[in-house]
């Protein structure tokens, strides 16, 4: 399952982009479901805790031009993809200076600027659509390459096989990272499916695919980087399938009684987030004062976007009904 | 030359041809739509001119392939998706009605999906229950989508390539009774703006609105209450959303009255809104209770006097009319 041998002695800077983005995330999200909890933040809340590794390995193997194509799990692929928190916060707190002005909120935030296809309320949507922009970039002669993060959930939607076998038989530079965090919702995988190794079904269509631990943020990197080398050689669509689990239930309000503790305590033993800060300090040789830096800055930025999210306006009725005039 | 005619799938090809020619970004996809050139001929030879790269066929595979177009037309393309009957659009219900239609607004407008989804509807000659329906109605209900449904060749042509210039998802239904119809296509530059409604036919006693394959129904009904001296306007809203309200709100103030002709069934269908518009805006204009023909509340059945029973024909549009001319004014 998982590679032994690094194939490059990781760079310090890497280590760091990933612990950074690591802790960001879990930052993001431990804070937010305080804000979830004041009031601040209104309906659904799918936090990403647990599953950091993934989101900030993968994007840390992408360039500029290269798109991601979200989940309703969204917040972690959105930073990892360079959003900034100032204006996820405001989303969140359905203001005018959110990324979607209020509009989209958590289930659909989106920083299109960065070639982010958004967050998704539909289950497996972000598989044909990844495929979409990787299509895009092909008849464009763009070498880019779309990562969508999908689930062991969407897995089962009929869409995962569909899309994923037209980025196969047309070379397209995808990646399908399946977010095997082995729930769908509170089903458990081996009640939704036979086999619950799910690269097999990349493999069964001719996919080349791979298993790893989700949990490991290096690892990611590396699978995702090889991945994107490959794509851009003309030798695309790749699976991975990222194994990992949940810190909570579903979404904010579910306490998520139906997990196993000794599997959540498995996991937690393997946390993502130490593992990138660990790796930087041991790899990287990183001081204590470093990691303390970061952390502190990343708690005083989340800090100043809900400062500046809480006096920010919202749209109003009469500027929501001059943009849907045309409707 | 002034006189030039195509025919309906003529029309459309000319308009992906000048299209595709023009924006590198446009590229199409569909069931057996590439060497084969399509089920009803409208993509023929644009393989040969443009390469598999833009003209690809696919595998028997909606939601994947409308969600391909979906994400594609986001990350800046403009594809065209060919589903071969609306009936199988239903497939990828979620990549139209969830995803294009919603993407602008829930990026607050800084995200667009100019998408289109090209497809045929309505009876024709015994395809049965599952290849006859005329769902616009699916597609009007829906926020987010523009709905077209062009008549003739030149509308046809001109709608499509307005189609691929802006910025919205698109549904652009063509009729399979139409392909072979020929009309006048004029050479040169042809773009019809969306929510511009045509006057087929003037006329001033009372107004028929129809769109797609019961326009040509309609305008032959229209001849023949012309013998019986009843002059009828025919009124065609070519896009369904937008839909030009001020144009069918100008006929009714002019005629008086007004038959909504619909292929779809009753139940449900843009013709009730449409008649409730008129209703609420013109009232006090109507000589006559707006009426609407429809299709019967049904699937399609094979048999095809059944299939025509279900559908509105000439007849069923002469007899409203003259319902709506004997009702006494107020």
């Amino acid at each position: 399952m998982a590679k032994t041998a690094r194939p490059n002695t990781p760079s310090k800077e890497l280590l760091e982009k990933l612990f950074t983005t690591a802790f960001r995330i879990r930052n993001f999200e431990s804070e937010g479901i305080k804000l979830y909890r004041q009031g601040l933040v209104r309906g659904y809340f799918h936090p990403y805790l647990g599953q950091e590794g993934i989101a900030t390995g993968a994007c840390a193997a992408l360039e500029d031009r290269d798109y991601i194509a979200s989940t309703h799990r969204g917040h972690g692929h959105c930073i990892a993809q360079g959003a900034e928190v100032g204006g996820m916060v405001a989303e969140l707190l359905q203001k005018e200076t959110g990324y979607c002005k209020g509009y989209g909120g958590s289930m659909h935030i989106a920083d299109i600027s960065r070639n982010n296809l958004g967050a998704n309320g539909i289950v497996g949507a972000s598989t044909p659509l990844g495929v979409g922009a990787a299509m895009a970039s092909q008849v464009r002669g763009s070498d880019a390459v779309t990562v969508a993060f999908s689930t062991d959930g969407a897995s089962n939607n009929g869409t995962f096989l569909e899309s994923l076998n037209l980025a196969a038989i047309w070379n397209l530079n995808f990646i399908l990272i399946v977010e095997n965090n082995q729930y769908a919702v509170s089903t458990k995988l081996e009640e939704a499916t036979r086999e619950t190794e799910l690269y097999k079904r990349g493999e069964a269509i001719g996919v080349e695919s791979h298993r790893i631990d989700g949990n490991d943020p290096l690892l990611v990197y590396e699978t995702v980087a090889d991945a994107v080398k490959k794509c851009r050689a003309g030798l695309g669509p790749i699976l991975i399938e990222a194994v990992t689990f949940r810190h909570s239930g579903h979404h904010v309000n579910d306490p998520g009684k139906y997990m196993p503790e000794e599997k959540l305590a498995y996991y937690k033993e393997r946390d993502p987030v130490d593992r990138a800060r660990d790796n930087f300090i041991s790899m990287g040789k990183a001081a204590a004062s470093e990691v303390e830096a970061i952390e502190a800055d990343i708690k005083a930025e989340f800090e100043a976007a809900v400062d500046a999210a809480k006096v920010a306006g919202e749209v109003t009725v009469e500027d929501f009904q001059e943009f849907v005039a045309d409707y | 030359m002034s006189d030039r005619e195509l025919m309906y799938r003529e029309a459309l090809r000319e308009a992906l041809f000048e299209e595709m020619e023009l924006n590198d970004e446009v590229f199409i996809i569909g069931e057996g739509i590439a060497e084969r050139g399509g089920s009803y001929k409208v993509t023929e030879g644009l393989l040969d001119r443009f390469g598999a790269g833009r003209v690809r066929d696919t595998p028997i595979s909606e939601a994947g392939m409308i969600g391909v177009g979906v994400g594609a037309a986001i990350a800046g393309s403009r594809p065209i998706v060919e589903i071969l009957y609306v009936d199988f659009a239903m497939l990828g219900m979620d990549m139209i009605v969830n995803q294009a239609a919603k993407f602008r607004l829930m990026t607050g407008g800084k995200g667009r999906v100019p998408f289109i989804l090209r497809t045929q509807g309505g009876t024709g000659g015994g395809v049965a229950a599952q290849h006859s329906q005329s769902l616009e109605a699916l597609f009007y209900h829906i926020p987010g989508l523009r709905v077209v449904m062009p008549s003739t060749p030149a509308d046809a042509k001109g709608l499509l390539k307005y189609a691929l210039r802006q910025d919205d998802p698109v549904m652009f239904i063509e009729h399979k009774h139409l392909y072979m119809n020929k009309g006048h296509v004029p050479e040169g530059e042809l773009i019809i703006e969306f929510g511009q409604a045509d006057i087929k036919r003037e006329g001033t006693d009372v107004t028929l609105i129809a769109w797609s394959n019961m326009v040509p129904r309609t305008l032959e009904a229209a001849e023949e209450l012309a013998t019986m001296g009843i002059s009828a306007e025919v009124l065609d809203p070519r896009t369904l959303v937008p839909l030009d309200r001020e144009a069918i709100l100008k006929s009714v103030a002019k005629t008086n009255r007004c038959v909504i002709v619909q292929e779809a069934v009753r139940r449900g269908g843009i013709a009730s809104d449409i008649s409730s518009i008129i209703q609420e805006e013109a009232f006090y204009d109507l000589d006559a209770p707006v009426q609407i023909v429809a299709g019967l509340n049904t699937p399609i059945p094979f048999n095809l006097v059944l299939e025509q029973a279900s559908v509105p024909q000439k007849d069923d549009v002469i007899a409203a009319v003259q319902s709506v001319l004997h009702v006494d004014t107020f």
